[in-house]
Order: C-alpha cells, then sequence, then structure tokens
C-alpha cells in the first residue's frame, strides 16, 4: 500500500450570542422555543419588509476575526446568495461574498510533539442562519425560528492532516470563542457547527484531488471519527482501484456510519450580488483600534505568560488557561496570596477542581472567591490551621459565603500553638496512659509517635505537630 | 365645487377649521368613484359591457370601512380640539404594492392574490399618522413591471380618464387615473423608473420621485430595490409638498433611508424661481433606441408637441426671473434603458424568489410529487408573463460568466450616468443649476394594446424619466399642457440629491404662471362627460 496522507479543509458556523437577530429584533436563541414563535414579518421573509443590520453582531464578528488574526476589512459588503430551499423564506441568504468582514488569518494548533502547526483561514464573513425542515409522516414542516439568527462562517485552507487535528482545531477554536465571548460554541445546540472536506494524496504530492464533504458533524468526537473513516474509505477505495467521486456525506453519530447525501458534480450557481437593502459596513481605523484594544491576552498566549511569570509547569498553565474563567481566578488568588504562585496553582488543580467538578460550576461561577481561595492557603502556610482543615474549608465557604477566618474562628478550627493550652492538653494525655509513659521512659521511643497521635485525637486535629513533639518529650523525659 | 374635486391642502385647512367633516369628505369622494369607477379589478376576467368599459377602474379594492373610521376619528379629534394631522379627512388611493395590515395586499398578481400582511408600510402609515383616509387599493402593472397598468392579473386594467381608450401609463396608472378622475386628492405611487412619472404626466397631474431614500421603503413589495421610491401624486405641486412633509424622513425598518433632516416643502413654495439656474440638454430631445439587427442606437424625434411644452416652460420661468442654461451635456441617459434593463431584472429576479407558495399568498391546487415541482406549478401558475419574463432575464444576466458582462457592466454605466448630473449640478462647476427641466415622456398616453406584449417598446417609455432613479435624484412631473388629442403632456424638473425643495418651487412657480393659459380650463373627458 502507498503512503497516504489526508488533507482537510474545515468549514464552520459559529453561532453569535447576540441578545438579538442579525437583521430583526427576535431574540437571537430560541433553544427550546415551540417551532415558529421567534419569528417576525423580517426573519419570515414577508414582501415589503426591510433587514436593518445588528451592530453587536457586527462588533462581535470583527473581534473574531481580530482573534483569529485576520485583518479588518474597513469596508465590507452583505451580498445575496440566491437559492430556493423551504428553509429559506427570502429565496436568498444575506452574507458576505467578496469582501468580508476579515480577511486572512490563522489559528496556531498545539500538536501533541509541543510544537504548533498554523490552521490558516480562508475566509470569515457574517451571514444570516437559515430556518429548518423536518419530515413527519410525509409531511415537510418547516420552523423559522433559527431564520436570521447571526453567524460568523469561518472556512479553513486544507491544513489539516488527521481526523485528530481536525479535533484538537474545534477544542481550540471553542475555547477561543468562549474565551472572547463572542459565541456560547456549544455543539450540541449548533452553536458550532462543522463540515469537513476530506481529500487524499499520496505523500510528498503537491495537488488536491477530489474532495468529499462531511455534514450534520456535532461534536468534536464525531468529526475525528467521521473524517477518519471517510480517509480509510477513500484510500481503500484508491487501493482498490475506484475513483473517489465529489459527495456530500451525511454522519449518523448512533450508528458512526457516513452516508451519501446527494452527488456534488454540478457546482449550484448562487447568482451573488450585492444586498441592495444595506447599506456597506464602514469601520474606521479609530474602530478598529478599539476592538483590537478590547481583545484580551489569548489563551496561548496567557498559557506562556503563566509558564514564564508564575514558573508553572506547561501541564498546570495549560489546565489552568482552559478556561479564561478559570486563569483569571488563578491570577487575581496568586496576587491575593502574595507567596509563591505554585502553591495556588496546586490547590486549584486538586482541591479546588475536585469541588468545581462536584458542584459542576466553572470558576466565575463558584461563591468562594479568589481572595479567600488565598486566604485558606494562606492560613494553612503560615501554620493556623492544618492542611486538613484548610480542604475542609472550601467546600464551608463555597456553602456558605461566609469569610474563611470567620468560620475558623466560630468553629474554632485553628491549630493550638499556644504552649499553656497545649502543655494542659498534653499532661492529660499522659496522665491517663500511664502504662505508656513507663514503657517510653524504660526506652521504647517509638512510641512517640503514638503519643503524638493520642494528643492530635484529644485536640481534634488542632495541635500544632511540632509543638506537641517538643512538649512531650520534655515532659517524658 | 364638490368636495372631492377640492385640493388636499383645502380640504385639510377645511376640514381642521370645523368647516366641513372628513365624513362628508368622504362620501363625495365615495359617490365619485360610484360614479366613474367601475368594478374593482378581479382575477376573473369577464368581458366588459361597452359602458363598464369606459370606466376608470382605479381600484383593485375598497376599504370603505377603514375609510369610514379614519374620518370618524378625525371629526372626533377636531371636535374635541385635538390636533387631527396635516392631512386632515384628505381622501388617498394607496398603489396596491404598499402593505396595509390586515388587508389584501396583492401588487397586483395572482400569486399574493390571498395575501394579507400583518404590518403596515411605513409610508402608508405616516400618511394615516397625519390623518389622512385610506379609500383603498390601486391597480397596477403586476409587481410594477409595466408602463401602462396592462399586465395586471386584476382585470379589467385601469383606463385614462383624459381618453378611456388609452392607457393611463404605469406602473402607478391607478393611482394617477384615481387623483385625475377626482376620486381621491392624492395617491401613494412607487417608482422604480418612472413608474410615478409617467404615469402621472399621461393622466394630467404631479407625480414626484423623491431622493432614494427620502421616503421609507419598508413595505413597499420590492421590484429593483436600489431604484425603488415611493412618492406622491397630487392635481397640484403644494399638495405634493404637502404628500412628501408628511411621508419623508428616517425610518429605522429602512437601513437605506436618510438622516438627513427634513426641509419645509411648503414654505419652500414661497420663494420662487427668481435667481434659480435650470437646466436644458439636447440628450433629452430625442429617443434613443437601439436597432435589433446591429445594436447601434438609433435616434427617435419626441413628439414636437412635448418639445413645445417644454420649451414654453422655460420662457414662462425665464420671465419668472430663472435663468435657463442651454446645452447642459448628459451624455449617458442614452444609456439608461439598457442599464436599466439589466440592474431592474437582475434585483427583481432575486427579490421574487421569496414568492413559493410555501409560507403565504397563492400555492398551486394540485397535488404535487415533490418539492421542485410544488415550487414550479405554483410559480408557473402565480406569475403572470411579466414576472416570468424579468425572472428569465434577470437569472440570466447575473449568471456566474454573465454577471460580469452584464451586470457588473450595468452598475458602472449607472455610475457614469450619476457623474453626469453630479456635474450639471456641482455648485462650483461650470452649470451650477439648480434643475434641470426635461419632458416626462416622448408621448402623450396611447391606446390600450398599443405596446402591450412588447416588452422592449413599453420599456422605452421611461426613457426621460429613469435617469433620475439611476442617480437616486428627485424628480418631479408636472402638467405642461395638452396636445392636439387633448391629451396631457408633462414636463420634468430633476434635481440635486434632497433638493426637492427646488424642484417643487420651480414646479409652483410655472403652475402659478400658467393659471389662466387655456389648457388649463380642459378637463379629463372623463369629467367633462360627467358634467354634461
Amino acid at each position: 500500500m502507498k503512503d497516504y496522507e489526508v488533507i482537510i479543509g474545515l468549514e464552520t458556523h459559529i453561532q453569535l450570542n447576540t441578545q438579538t437577530k442579525i437583521f430583526c429584533s427576535c431574540k437571537a436563541d430560541s433553544w427550546g422555543a415551540a417551532p415558529n414563535t421567534n419569528i417576525c414579518p423580517v426573519c419570515s421573509g414577508m414582501p415589503g419588509v426591510l433587514p436593518v443590520l445588528n451592530s453587536e453582531a457586527v462588533h462581535k464578528g470583527s473581534l473574531l476575526a481580530v482573534a483569529m488574526h485576520a485583518e479588518i476589512n474597513p469596508v465590507s459588503h452583505f451580498d445575496r446568495k440566491n437559492y430556493f430551499y423551504p428553509d429559506l423564506p427570502k429565496g436568498y441568504q444575506i452574507t458576505q461574498f467578496d469582501e468580508p468582514i476579515g480577511k486572512g488569518g490563522y489559528l496556531d494548533l498545539q500538536m501533541p510533539d509541543g510544537g504548533t502547526r498554523r490552521v490558516h483561514i480562508h475566509k470569515l464573513h457574517l451571514e444570516e442562519d437559515a430556518g429548518k425542515t423536518k419530515l413527519d409522516h410525509g409531511l415537510r414542516l418547516v420552523d423559522f425560528n433559527r431564520c436570521g439568527v447571526p453567524l460568523v462562517e469561518m472556512v479553513t485552507e486544507p491544513d489539516l492532516r488527521s481526523g485528530e487535528e481536525a479535533a484538537q482545531y474545534l477544542s481550540q477554536l471553542r475555547q477561543l470563542l468562549r474565551w472572547i465571548g463572542v459565541s456560547e460554541a456549544d455543539m450540541e445546540r449548533g452553536h458550532l457547527r462543522c463540515d469537513a472536506n476530506v481529500s487524499i494524496r499520496e505523500r510528498g504530492s503537491q495537488v488536491l484531488n477530489t474532495k468529499t464533504e462531511i455534514k450534520n458533524v456535532n461534536s468534536i468526537d464525531a468529526v475525528r471519527q467521521a473524517i477518519n473513516e471517510e480517509s480509510k474509505r477513500q484510500i481503500e477505495l484508491v487501493e482498490s482501484g475506484g475513483k473517489v467521486v465529489s459527495y456530500t456525506l451525511d454522519w449518523d453519530a448512533d450508528t458512526g456510519k457516513l452516508s451519501m447525501m446527494r452527488s456534488k458534480e454540478t457546482e449550484a450557481d448562487y447568482r451573488y450580488f450585492r444586498e441592495p437593502d444595506l447599506l456597506p459596513v464602514v469601520l474606521s481605523q479609530e474602530e478598529i483600534a478599539r476592538v483590537k484594544a478590547e481583545l484580551p491576552e489569548l489563551p496561548l498566549e496567557r498559557k506562556a505568560r503563566f509558564e514564564s511569570e508564575y514558573e508553572l509547569s506547561a501541564y498546570d498553565a495549560e489546565i489552568l488557561t482552559s478556561d479564561r474563567g478559570l486563569s483569571e481566578y488563578f491570577e487575581s488568588a496568586a496576587s491575593s496570596f502574595g507567596g509563591e504562585a505554585k502553591t495556588v496553582s496546586n490547590w486549584m488543580m486538586n482541591d479546588l477542581s475536585r469541588l468545581m467538578n462536584g458542584l459542576g460550576k466553572t470558576a466565575s461561577e463558584l461563591v468562594l472567591t479568589p481572595a479567600s481561595l488565598a486566604q485558606i492557603i494562606r492560613m494553612v502556610e503560615e501554620g493556623k490551621i492544618n492542611a486538613a482543615t484548610g480542604k475542609s474549608l472550601l467546600s464551608k465557604v463555597e456553602e456558605s459565603g461566609r469569610a474563611p477566618a470567620e468560620i475558623v474562628e466560630a468553629e474554632g478550627l485553628a491549630v493550638i500553638a499556644d504552649s499553656d493550652a497545649l502543655r494542659a492538653q498534653i499532661e492529660g494525655v499522659l496522665a491517663g496512659a500511664t502504662a505508656e509513659v513507663e514503657s517510653f521512659r524504660a526506652g521504647k521511643e517509638s512510641l512517640l509517635g503514638w503519643f503524638v497521635g493520642q494528643v492530635m485525637r484529644a485536640t481534634g486535629g488542632k495541635a500544632d505537630p511540632k509543638r506537641t513533639r517538643e512538649i512531650l518529650l520534655e515532659l517524658l523525659k | 365645487m364638490s368636495l372631492n374635486q377640492l385640493s388636499a391642502l383645502e380640504i385639510a385647512a377645511r376640514v381642521r377649521a370645523g368647516e366641513i367633516r372628513a365624513s362628508e369628505v368622504l362620501e363625495a369622494s365615495l359617490a365619485q368613484i360610484r360614479r366613474l369607477d367601475g368594478q374593482p379589478g378581479s382575477l376573473d376576467e369577464k368581458p366588459l359591457e361597452p359602458a363598464e368599459d369606459q370606466k376608470i377602474h382605479a381600484f383593485i379594492r375598497q376599504t370603505e370601512d377603514l375609510a369610514r373610521q379614519q374620518a370618524e376619528e378625525v371629526d372626533r379629534k377636531v371636535a374635541a380640539g385635538e390636533d387631527p394631522g396635516m392631512l386632515a379627512g384628505v381622501p388617498v388611493a394607496i398603489k396596491d404594492i404598499f402593505t396595509l395590515k390586515g388587508i389584501e395586499t396583492t401588487a397586483a398578481s395572482r400569486i399574493l392574490s390571498n395575501f394579507k400582511p400583518p404590518y403596515t408600510a411605513t409610508p402608508v402609515q405616516k400618511l394615516m399618522d397625519a390623518g389622512a383616509l385610506i379609500l383603498g387599493k390601486t391597480n397596477l402593472d403586476e409587481f410594477a413591471f409595466g408602463s401602462s397598468s396592462e399586465s395586471s392579473a386584476f382585470k379589467p386594467a385601469p383606463n385614462n380618464p383624459w381618453d378611456t381608450s388609452r392607457v393611463p401609463g404605469g406602473s402607478s396608472g391607478g393611482s394617477t387615473a384615481s387623483v385625475a378622475a377626482e376620486e381621491v386628492a392624492l395617491s401613494l405611487g412607487t417608482d422604480t423608473g418612472g413608474s410615478i412619472r409617467q404615469p402621472a404626466a399621461f393622466c394630467g397631474v404631479v407625480g414626484l420621485k423623491p431622493t432614494y431614500g427620502r421616503v421609507s421603503r419598508y413595505g413597499l413589495m420590492a421590484f429593483s430595490s436600489s431604484l425603488d421610491c415611493p412618492g406622491p401624486i397630487a392635481r397640484n405641486v403644494s399638495d405634493t409638498a404637502l404628500t412628501l412633509q408628511a411621508m419623508a424622513g428616517l425610518d429605522p425598518h429602512d437601513s437605506t433611508s436618510s438622516t438627513m433632516p427634513v426641509s419645509d416643502y411648503l414654505e419652500a413654495l414661497k420663494k420662487g424661481v427668481k435667481g434659480l439656474r435650470i437646466g436644458l440638454s439636447p440628450d433629452y430631445a430625442h429617443l434613443f433606441y437601439p436597432d435589433f439587427e446591429t445594436g447601434e442606437l438609433g435616434m427617435e424625434s419626441i413628439q414636437s408637441e412635448i418639445s413645445q411644452a417644454v420649451e414654453h416652460a422655460a420662457n414662462v420661468l425665464a420671465d419668472l426671473g430663472a435663468e435657463i442654461v442651454e446645452n447642459v451635456p448628459l451624455p449617458n441617459t442614452r444609456y439608461s434603458i439598457p442599464t436599466y434593463f439589466v440592474i431592474s431584472r437582475v434585483e427583481a429576479a432575486s427579490n421574487l424568489h421569496r414568492f413559493d407558495g410555501v409560507k403565504y399568498g397563492y400555492r398551486t391546487p394540485d397535488e404535487v410529487a415533490d418539492l421542485q415541482e410544488l415550487l414550479r406549478r405554483t410559480r408557473a401558475e402565480g406569475f403572470g408573463s411579466q414576472p416570468k419574463l424579468r425572472i428569465l432575464m434577470g437569472m440570466y444576466l447575473s449568471a456566474a460568466g454573465f454577471a460580469e458582462n452584464y451586470y457588473q457592466r450595468a452598475l458602472k454605466v449607472r455610475a457614469m450616468i450619476r457623474k453626469d448630473f453630479e456635474r450639471a449640478f456641482d455648485p462650483q462647476g461650470e452649470f451650477r443649476l439648480d434643475a434641470i427641466l426635461t419632458p416626462t415622456t416622448a408621448t402623450t398616453a396611447f391606446k390600450r394594446d398599443d405596446f402591450f406584449g412588447n416588452s422592449v417598446r413599453m420599456q422605452y417609455s421611461d426613457q426621460m424619466t429613469v435617469s433620475a432613479n439611476h442617480a437616486g435624484l428627485p424628480a418631479m412631473t408636472i402638467p405642461g399642457g395638452l396636445d392636439g388629442n387633448n391629451l396631457p403632456i408633462g414636463i420634468q424638473f430633476i434635481g440635486a440629491d434632497f433638493r426637492e425643495d427646488l424642484i417643487l418651487r420651480a414646479g409652483f412657480a410655472f403652475e402659478q404662471a400658467t393659471r389662466d393659459e387655456a389648457w388649463r380650463s380642459v378637463r379629463p373627458a372623463a369629467l367633462r362627460q360627467e358634467v354634461e
């Protein structure tokens, strides 16, 4: 068998999380709404109505373009893409054709070997979503709720080489979308949709062979599986003397199988022309500069900074920058703590992460503030409370919303470091264990650990272990 | 003088003053419609009795109940001392291409014969807010595709009140006929290539196409979105100014509506024409018409009485103190029809995409095998020949591989047409014009069936008007005389962007100065018979 490589390009549709639709004042999100309840004359394509562009969609689209390192087009245009389909009530989709909001751009993929692979963006533009149709007992039903939902369509160059890379691209894209706050990027709800173009060629060849397009892949796992299935099929086909035919394929997530939807032999002619009902989108240099200034530090940049500035391991830095809220939580806690950031990272990677998983909360949803976390860590570090108490405080603060110090005070959780109080406790323990005291004095010094344990039990774990040992040795002499 | 003959300004003034009631005005208008209009247009075309055939047939649908409610409300406001609006009690007819909530809006097409919009067009709403009474929806060429109103799916098509064997022009023919026949004082029309001005000229009334963006297009069923303009039709210039005043302005529902402040048009009329620079162009002295074999542009003369009327108007304006500037070059005007052919059809084909029988409007009653058949049959049965021709042409002209040679090229010519006007109106330029005076049409109203069926020849009726649409400029036709057949002649003033005030001034000055000319006392034939 020859050595093949798989050539993949991804076409993604990203639902922007604006308040309203792109050209009317209906709510943008209709998740869970009954069919045709979130529509108006504009998005349902009544005659005589006109689109009015939602400036928030332009703003979020520009922010995404900047985050993708694309160049913002100072003057972009909307165009009509004409075709007939019952889910497209106007008979044309308003989209951006030759002068889109963003030009160029790329996303650097984190490769398993630690390097990066640059995936170039071929196209980034704003458009409106279409509705949905479904067959029901021989009837074709139409739901226009989704018509006019603002989308960014983003198409990569054929720069990806495996299902795993495609999955990695989507995973990083999803993280980025949430990070910059332009989309909920929930694939199950269709906020992030993906079609994959797949072709194969002999390794070393530069030609692009006939590709197939896989539609309806709505999870990252499905993208990986579908691409791997399809590339395997193409290789087997070509190896057995067959020829890849341009097809649109449908992915069935339940069976893990691809099925042919339709031939793509002839390209449709959409007769694009400028949408005369909308003005050009003009963004001044000042506005573009404002969007750029608004862009937060991106995940990869922040990860690198965490490694250098806080001396975190690459692994820790990656986990802590997987979510913007989490990374901000860390920085806030580290700054409030003041000591070694690595300590804060350890707490977050272990105990806080366990707490979050248990509650199903993200860092930004926690009641426990970064300052409270820092206070708890500081109390442990300073020996005011022991580590176990510190860990139990996390959930106590989260549940009650009270300050950690207040809980320590109210519940008497502080370590007994006061010598007189501790001495009295220890004297009590020794008085009740005359046999062991004698054994110790007779030379069985290994009993020291047992005495420490008894003191701990008597103080409910609050005794300062170091001080306890010192006083025990003094009294047992 | 009967109340339906009064000007809108006078009706509004007298209703506001409590001298007459809106309901009385309404009754006078309804009586006139009953006398002259005959049966409304309908999808069931039946042979007509000769007398019925000679009626005006301006309306597709009358909205008497709505008008009565509006009249009552105006009368109530006047009685209560509230402001009833600047158009209080004025009877208005709406071209049936503007939506009116809850009332069938057909665009004169079978495909929308049962469509009741759940929203009202902005210009219609503004007229209603100003106290106008909406008497009904007027007939037009199907989707405004034509220049004679004969392509309506609702028959009988409207006739010209000056000679009912002739067309009223189009596409706003029902609107201009209703105003000329004194059935209403005002009408709301649309002008894409001349669809207000050409029928206004044919019917001897005033018609204004405002600057693109001056009046909102929201609720106007789109023909060619980059050219369509709603505008007023009236029997005189001051009523036109009044109506524009009520309709103009920014609309948040139309992104292409302008933020420019609206002038006081009625106030402007008082300023006269002294000192205004009014241009005449040799490029409007002929009709340029292509030879089908060679593609060469040939010239046809325009009707001599029309040229004389323009000359006469120039003399009258010069006497009033206007400066007449001759030989203003507007050379690209001769390409305006081919350019229009391309742009308007590409946009029209796209705008007609939405009529698929899925959501509203006509759907084929036959069993269909699949979706494609539903679309095919619905559109085949629902559209008349004009929409079909325009869809075919529009799809061809914008298809991949053709668009560059046709659509993109037409846009470039359109920009050149606009440049000609910019040069003429440039305040620092050679000509520094305030208005350009031209004929509105090359001929007066033609006979029914003369051109119907010849889409190209029909299209050339718009030669004098369509440049203003390409350039987005305001233009107004006013009556300028009568020809030997006692048919009205229209003369046109074209103005610079948002200078409706200047063309209204020029038109008003001419109208006042020629008040006593003999042709002014001749009434449309349909009204003469009525008097006899």
